[in-house]
């Protein structure tokens, strides 16, 4: 049996909003092994927001246990939970996030500036072939302006990459793409996954949901949903489907 | 994170917004440019009134009858009969501390040579008044101690009288004029002095024994000045005490009495016009210092726009692992960068400034080190003074709201 990356029980996440409480987690429990590709779904409202900002260490659970590579996260500080994020987590944002003006790989050697362990010379050669996994070893001084949105998304991926987490945590990563290049995205994600990387992605587009191999649904704050899917579609299969493009 | 990581950062956000930082800059290096101007004009002015009076005779030392009350309704010294003969000959034998002493009596009157006549000031002193002055001799000899015993009608005219009354160009040595209707014998010609500091003419006097003057021009006995010399320059303050001393004795003054006579030396002038000009100079140095001062306010302004429209990548780069002190660091090292950038082209710009008003207003300046450590330690300051607070607002933001921020 391999290793739990997440071990979540009975969270609950709740904001004091004046005089309300708002009760955002009531109390979730479940987790990932290593080389899972989960999809969390669920509509705006539902605490799928909560849940990735918990998940990827930039929020506490009010109660529960949350732990991430057998690292318990409730209690730490503002610092150790940084720390956190450089060394265990890659973050994918559906608004890709580069820094405007920058190369790409600068943009991928970010996450290991915030690294004391990691040299120049290091850093340089894990963003290479950081890059160079999500098909831009070409690019490596192009600016986001000088790229495609998928470019762009790929160049965060490979941000992500960089620092070897131990999941990937992606919010709404194909949402600023069109059809055909979000097949591409979610293909480079299931050839990541192939090769053993954890995956969790938060999405409200079922589709994408077809490419992962579980899908846990969250509404008003409690999970209705968890299964493994049986029938996971191929991404680069689907992108073969599309009409051609002419140009 | 490396602090080398983060200068690396500060700097290429530098360079992304040149414009922007330079336009920030502009007034940390007007500011600072000021500052070494200013104190280097303050500085020079001293220097050159320094030197003028230098020339007039560093370590004269002056006796004037009268107390030195140094208010603006201060009376004139030269009425008042308290000083005498007896007073200069008392402070000749026993004073240690001076090497030229001269009485001094002067009055204003015409000077006339046939048709020509000027209105000058006649000084009546011992032969030792030129060496006292500092005075050379352009043509003829002074006159003798002889001459001052006996009250000779000889006399030395400085350049000014002798243009004005002998326009022709003609020898003057040898030739009679007459002061005031009584005739001299002129026997010298003084070499030209110019201007001094205080803007009078130096070359407009006659000079004569003072015994003549006493007796011929004045008819007075007493005294309206005694000029001296102290031996050096580091002399002339115990001499001065020395001075005051006998001059209280002689006077019988009671302990009780303040004196009726006032000596000065000339470096108690010095520092008089220095701590004028001193003033200007802080004054100035008041209004660059000011100018720096908004250059910072600048500085804070741009860097809180910085923060804020950099937000989403505080959030970004909190959530890829940046702790809050990177954060405060990344952007406190950018202000002080823009605010030492900003100085380092200010003493650029000073010392160009300075170059340009020395050689192009013919105003004396010089450039003091301090001025230059100085305003650059305050830029480095101000750097961080303005930079801290949106710094630390910076790292204080929570990375859910800043990556959500648009």
């Amino acid at each position: 049996m391999s290793k739990e990356i997440i071990k979540i029980e009975n969270l609950k996440r709740e904001f004091t909003m004046g005089t309300e409480t708002v009760h955002a987690l009531k109390g979730i429990s479940y987790s990932i092994k290593e080389g899972e590709f989960v999809t969390i779904m669920g509509s705006s409202g539902s605490g799928k927001s909560t849940m990735l900002n918990i998940l990827g260490c930039l929020d506490q659970p009010t109660s529960g246990n949350y732990e991430i590579d057998s690292v318990k996260v409730k209690d730490l500080s503002r610092n150790e939970l940084a720390t956190i994020r450089n060394e265990k987590i890659g973050f994918i944002f559906q608004s890709y996030n580069l820094l405007a003006r920058t190369s790409a790989i600068e943009n991928v050697e970010l996450p290991l500036l915030y690294n004391s362990k990691v040299s120049t010379e290091e850093r340089r050669e894990r963003a290479i072939k950081a890059l160079q996994m999500v098909g831009l070893g070409e690019r490596l001084d192009h600016t986001p302006s000088q790229l495609s949105g998928g470019q762009q998304q790929r160049v965060a991926i490979a941000r992500s990459l960089v620092n070897n987490p131990v999941m990937i945590l992606a919010d709404e990563a194909t949402g600023n793409l069109d059809t055909r290049t979000s097949y591409e995205i979610m293909s480079l994600f299931q050839e990541l996954n192939k090769k053993g990387i954890t995956i969790t992605f938060v999405t409200h587009e079922p589709d994408i949901a077809t490419f992962s191999n579980r899908t846990i649904v969250l509404k008003d704050g409690h999970i209705i949903q968890d299964y493994k899917n049986t029938n996971i579609h191929s991404a680069a299969a689907e992108l073969a489907k599309l009409p051609k493009e002419d140009h | 994170m490396r602090l080398l990581n983060l200068l690396k950062i500060a700097f290429k956000a530098i360079v992304l917004n040149k414009t922007r930082t330079l336009l920030t800059m502009l007034g940390i290096i007007i500011g600072v440019a000021s500052v070494i101007a200013m104190l280097a004009i303050g500085e020079g002015s001293k220097e050159s009134i320094r030197t003028t009076i230098s020339s007039m005779g560093s370590n004269m030392i002056t006796v004037r009858p009268g107390a030195d009350d140094r208010g603006p309704a201060r009376g004139s010294g030269g009425n008042v009969q308290t000083l005498t003969l007896k007073d200069y000959q008392k402070i000749k034998e026993e004073t240690s501390l001076l090497s030229y002493m001269t009485p001094v009596v002067n009055g204003g009157g015409q000077v006339i040579n046939g048709s020509n006549n000027w209105p000058s000031t006649i000084y009546g002193v011992n032969p030792e008044y030129l060496d006292i002055k500092v005075v050379g001799l352009q043509s003829g000899s002074m006159f003798t101690d002889a001459e001052v015993s006996s009250a000779s009608k000889v006399a030395l005219i400085g350049q000014t009288v002798v243009e004005n009354v002998f326009p022709d160009g003609e020898d003057p040595v040898g030739k009679m004029i007459r002061f005031n209707n009584i005739p001299f014998k002129v026997i010298g010609v003084l070499e030209e002095k110019g201007e001094n500091t205080f803007g009078q003419d130096q070359d407009d006097v006659v000079i004569a024994p003072y015994t003549t003057v006493q007796k011929r021009i004045l008819a007075i006995d007493y005294l309206n000045q005694i000029m001296a010399s102290a031996i050096s320059e580091d002399d002339a303050p115990e001499a001065v005490t020395q001075v005051t001393n006998i001059l209280r004795s002689q006077h019988q003054l009671l302990d009780s009495e303040d004196d009726d006579f006032t000596v000065r030396s000339m470096e108690e002038l010095i520092s008089t016009f220095s701590s004028t000009s001193e003033m200007l100079t802080i004054l100035l140095v008041a209004v660059a210092g000011i100018s720096l001062l908004i250059g910072g306010i600048g500085i804070m302004n741009i860097m809180y726009v910085s923060v804020k429209e950099r937000t989403k990548e505080i959030g970004l780069r909190m959530a890829v692992g940046a702790k809050g002190a990177d954060i405060l660091m990344q952007f406190l090292i950018e202000a002080i960068l823009i605010s030492i950038t900003g100085g380092l082209l200010g003493v650029i710009l000073g010392l160009s400034a300075t170059v340009f008003i020395e050689n192009f207003l013919n105003w004396p300046t010089s450039v003091a080190l301090y001025s230059i450590v100085i305003s650059f330690a305050v830029c480095a300051i101000t750097g961080i003074f303005f930079g801290w607070y949106p710094a630390r607002k910076a790292s204080a933001l929570d990375p859910i709201t800043a990556l959500r921020y648009e």
